[in-house]
């Protein structure tokens, strides 16, 4: 199973769904939600955290949180 | 500005960074206030405009992407909706044009609420510019709402916004699952329920709740997705944009730090250095001010108090202006840029070790000027947990008035001014403090992330905006504001203080003022020596004698007591008491008082009083402990809680009398 924090610079990936309950409201009200194609622009200087483009925009999220998004690479 | 009765009600909901500020500068312009919402420590901006005779009164609701609320922020937006006493008539939906699909989550969410509500389509500009073609009349057709393109930097389309807002009307579609709804939740089928029981509930882990929630939003997004296709076409090949282009060099693992260290430097140079001239101004100007006050009153109680009291603790309120003003005016840059949030980003890591945030590290920087404005810069930090444990932690930095007191006291421990190779031991020991100051900050926040319990979850899910010109009335606005919140708010509070200070230092029981004042006509004592009698025998005076039980562990005498009292009001205040105890006069003039320190021997055992032991164990007391009620007061007006400021004394002082405690015994 992939997860979101296994993306490197500049590959896409669609979400497959969460594995944490309460991130996954958060996720998807900030337009990452199943179905949708995310592409990680961005890492931190010091590894984390990491950038991604989703439903149009830029946002950041740490690893551990990155993690509990299944993702399937394209 | 008071409210008429006839006026029309209207708020603005939005995501952060969509402009929502902007549009309500230009709506309201100068007519605006901002105050607190009863109980919470987000900010309530209000204002008033006119058109065609009616008074519409606006409400700047605090920026949230989702109705069920996981922040206070968000806590606060979804009550105000929801509120029945304070009934808001028109609802304007502010969404950013150029990136419409995230924004219509919440868009939806209000118009399921069945209030009536308009849709402003902001940043129409940037949306043309990206080459996306937006058929506005579907938008309308689909949200079944009326539909305002804008955009608030430019004032485009403002007026527009104004003349529609009575054109506001509730809308006919729903874009909520009614069916699944009813099975979750068999006795609520109004949206508006959900949203009741997700404010009464976001606190507990409610399983049922969250999944419908979830449910609900995953829903709202297929049906979005559907109104994009509909109404937005976007460009087949899209450039690397600037902000992608900006991003490359201000997150570059070199060029990124480089760029932040150059601007905390900038920071600090203008509030340390630049902010130094006009406070000089204001305590020059006042003092100037208060002598002529004091000789154009009749001589006597009045006058000393309204000299001495309450124009000395004005001026005392003042003097934070400069500070305050020049902090806030490159927070609020540096916020409108977007680059704030790039420097939380790259902070993160390093910052998140010591419980505390990215954005932690301007406030606490800025600390070693003055903690006053730190604490308030500490608003920009979004999570409740890292914002308090910053506002608790930023007084450890050493302030810069702790260097006059620091200062005084190194010069007596190495009279003889030694070096250590090149270096000189005084220098070497002041940046020791510093040093030893940002150390205790990280390290108490460090506890303080696992004392310290909260019910807000922890996350680090932020938006990356792109990045913009600064909107100059945006930036003036927020620092009149702050300025403003400051003198009103805690300025009260320390003028409070000041009185009670004045009171302790110039009162004593029964007439010995007014006897000591005639024994010294009578054997020609110098005003000096009357004024250093005066002291020891006010109330101050008597408070210093009765708590060197309690300090005489740490090796301070009650004259120290006395300084350690009239401190309280601001740490350099020490030096001016101690001048006035040891009668040499000027405060200006600190070698006199060096001199005079160096000498001072023990009544009973002749060994000079002034020893390393007595000047570490000060030094250190200086260090740690709350001596500033200015600080106190910030910190009650930015947590609304004196619990706060409680623990706050109580932490530092407490680590202060420990740690003075062990140096004195050790060195003694």
């Amino acid at each position: 199973m992939q997860t979101l924090d296994n993306l490197k610079i500049g590959q896409s990936a669609t979400i497959k769904g969460f594995i944490d309950d309460f991130l996954s409201l958060k996720l998807t009200e900030m337009g990452c939600f199943p179905g949708e194609t995310v592409k990680l622009t961005n890492i931190a200087p010091l590894g984390d955290p990491i950038a991604i483009e989703v439903s149009g925009y830029q946002l950041s999220l740490r690893k551990q949180e990155a993690r509990t998004v299944i993702i399937e690479i394209i | 500005m008071s409210q008429k009765k006839n006026s029309i009600s209207v708020a603005l909901i939005g995501n952060p960074n969509v402009g929502k500020s902007t549009l309500f500068n230009a709506l309201t312009g100068l007519n605006q206030k901002t105050g607190n919402y009863a109980g919470v420590t987000v900010d309530k901006s209000y204002g008033l405009f006119e058109l065609n005779n009616q008074t519409f009164k606006v409400t700047d609701l605090p920026g949230t992407y989702s109705l069920f609320p996981k922040s206070i922020d968000e806590e606060v937006a979804c009550k105000a909706l929801l509120d029945t006493n304070e009934k808001i008539d028109v609802t304007i939906i502010v969404t950013d044009a150029s990136n419409l699909k995230r924004h219509l989550l919440l868009a939806t969410q209000v118009i399921d609420l069945k209030i009536p509500c308009i849709l402003a389509l902001n940043m129409i500009d940037e949306a043309e510019k990206n080459n996306l073609t937006i058929y506005q009349n579907e938008i309308e057709k689909l949200l079944d709402i009326p539909v305002v393109a804008i955009n608030s930097r430019n004032r485009k389309g403002i007026l527009e916004l104004k003349q529609s807002i009575l054109k506001a009307r509730v809308s006919n579609s729903i874009f909520y699952d009614f069916e699944k709804q009813k099975q979750f939740f068999p006795q609520k089928y109004l949206y508006r329920n959900i949203l009741e029981l997700g404010l009464q509930k976001h606190n507990e882990n409610n399983q049922l709740l969250k999944e419908y929630e979830l449910n609900d939003t995953v829903y709202k997004f297929s049906k979005i997705n559907y109104i994009i296709s509909k109404c937005i076409k976007h460009p087949k090949q899209i450039d690397k944009t600037l902000t992608q282009k900006l991003d490359t060099f201000f997150t570059h693992r070199l060029y990124g730090f480089a760029f932040f260290f150059l601007v905390l430097f900038l920071i600090f140079q203008f509030i340390f250095y630049i902010a130094e001239f006009p406070m000089t101004w204001i305590e020059g100007g006042f003092s100037e001010f208060m002598n002529w006050v004091a000789n154009i009153l009749p001589k006597g109680q009045v006058n000393d108090l309204l000299v001495n009291g309450v124009l000395a603790g004005i001026s005392g309120i003042i003097v934070f202006i400069p500070q305050i003003a020049l902090l806030f005016f490159f927070i609020a840059v540096l916020e409108d840029t977007g680059y704030m949030a790039r420097a939380s980003f790259i902070l993160d890591k390093l910052m998140r070790r010591f419980g505390l945030n990215g954005k932690s590290v301007i406030p606490m920087i800025s600390s070693v000027a003055c903690a006053v404005p730190s604490i308030m810069g500490a608003r920009t930090i979004t999570n409740w947990k890292d914002r308090i444990i910053t506002i608790l932690v930023t007084p450890f930095v050493s302030c810069s008035a702790r260097l006059p007191v620091y200062t005084l006291l190194i010069s007596i421990l190495f009279v003889d001014k030694q070096t250590f190779g090149i270096l000189n031991y005084q220098g070497l020991v002041l940046m020791g403090l510093y040093i030893l100051g940002f150390m205790t900050a990280l390290f108490v926040s460090f506890l303080l992330k696992y004392i310290l319990k909260t019910t807000e979850k922890s996350y680090f899910i932020m938006e990356l905006p792109v990045y913009r010109m600064p909107k100059w009335q945006n930036v003036f606005l927020l620092v009149l504001n702050k300025v403003k919140m400051f003198l009103f708010d805690a300025g009260k509070i320390i003028l409070a203080i000041s009185i009670v200070l004045w009171f302790l230092t110039s009162h004593a029981p029964g007439n010995t003022l007014e006897e000591l004042q005639k024994k010294a006509e009578i054997n020609h004592i110098s005003d000096v020596d009357l004024n250093a009698q005066k002291l020891e025998s006010s109330y101050a005076g008597i408070l210093g004698k009765k708590m060197e039980p309690v300090i005489a562990p740490l090796g301070f005498d009650w004259k120290i007591g006395i300084a350690l009292i009239t401190s309280f009001a601001a740490r350099e205040v020490f030096v001016g008491t101690m001048a006035t105890i040891y009668s040499t006069g000027d405060a200006e003039n600190t070698e006199t008082l060096r001199e005079k320190l160096i000498t001072e021997k023990n009544f009973n055992t002749q060994q000079p009083v002034y020893s390393n032991a007595v000047c570490w164990s000060l030094l250190i007391f200086y260090a740690f402990a709350m001596q500033c009620m200015s600080t106190l007061a910030t910190t009650y007006r930015e947590t609304k809680h004196w619990k706060w400021p409680t623990i706050q004394l109580v932490l530092m002082t407490g680590l202060a009398y420990l740690s003075s405690l062990i140096i004195f015994n050790t060195l003694n």
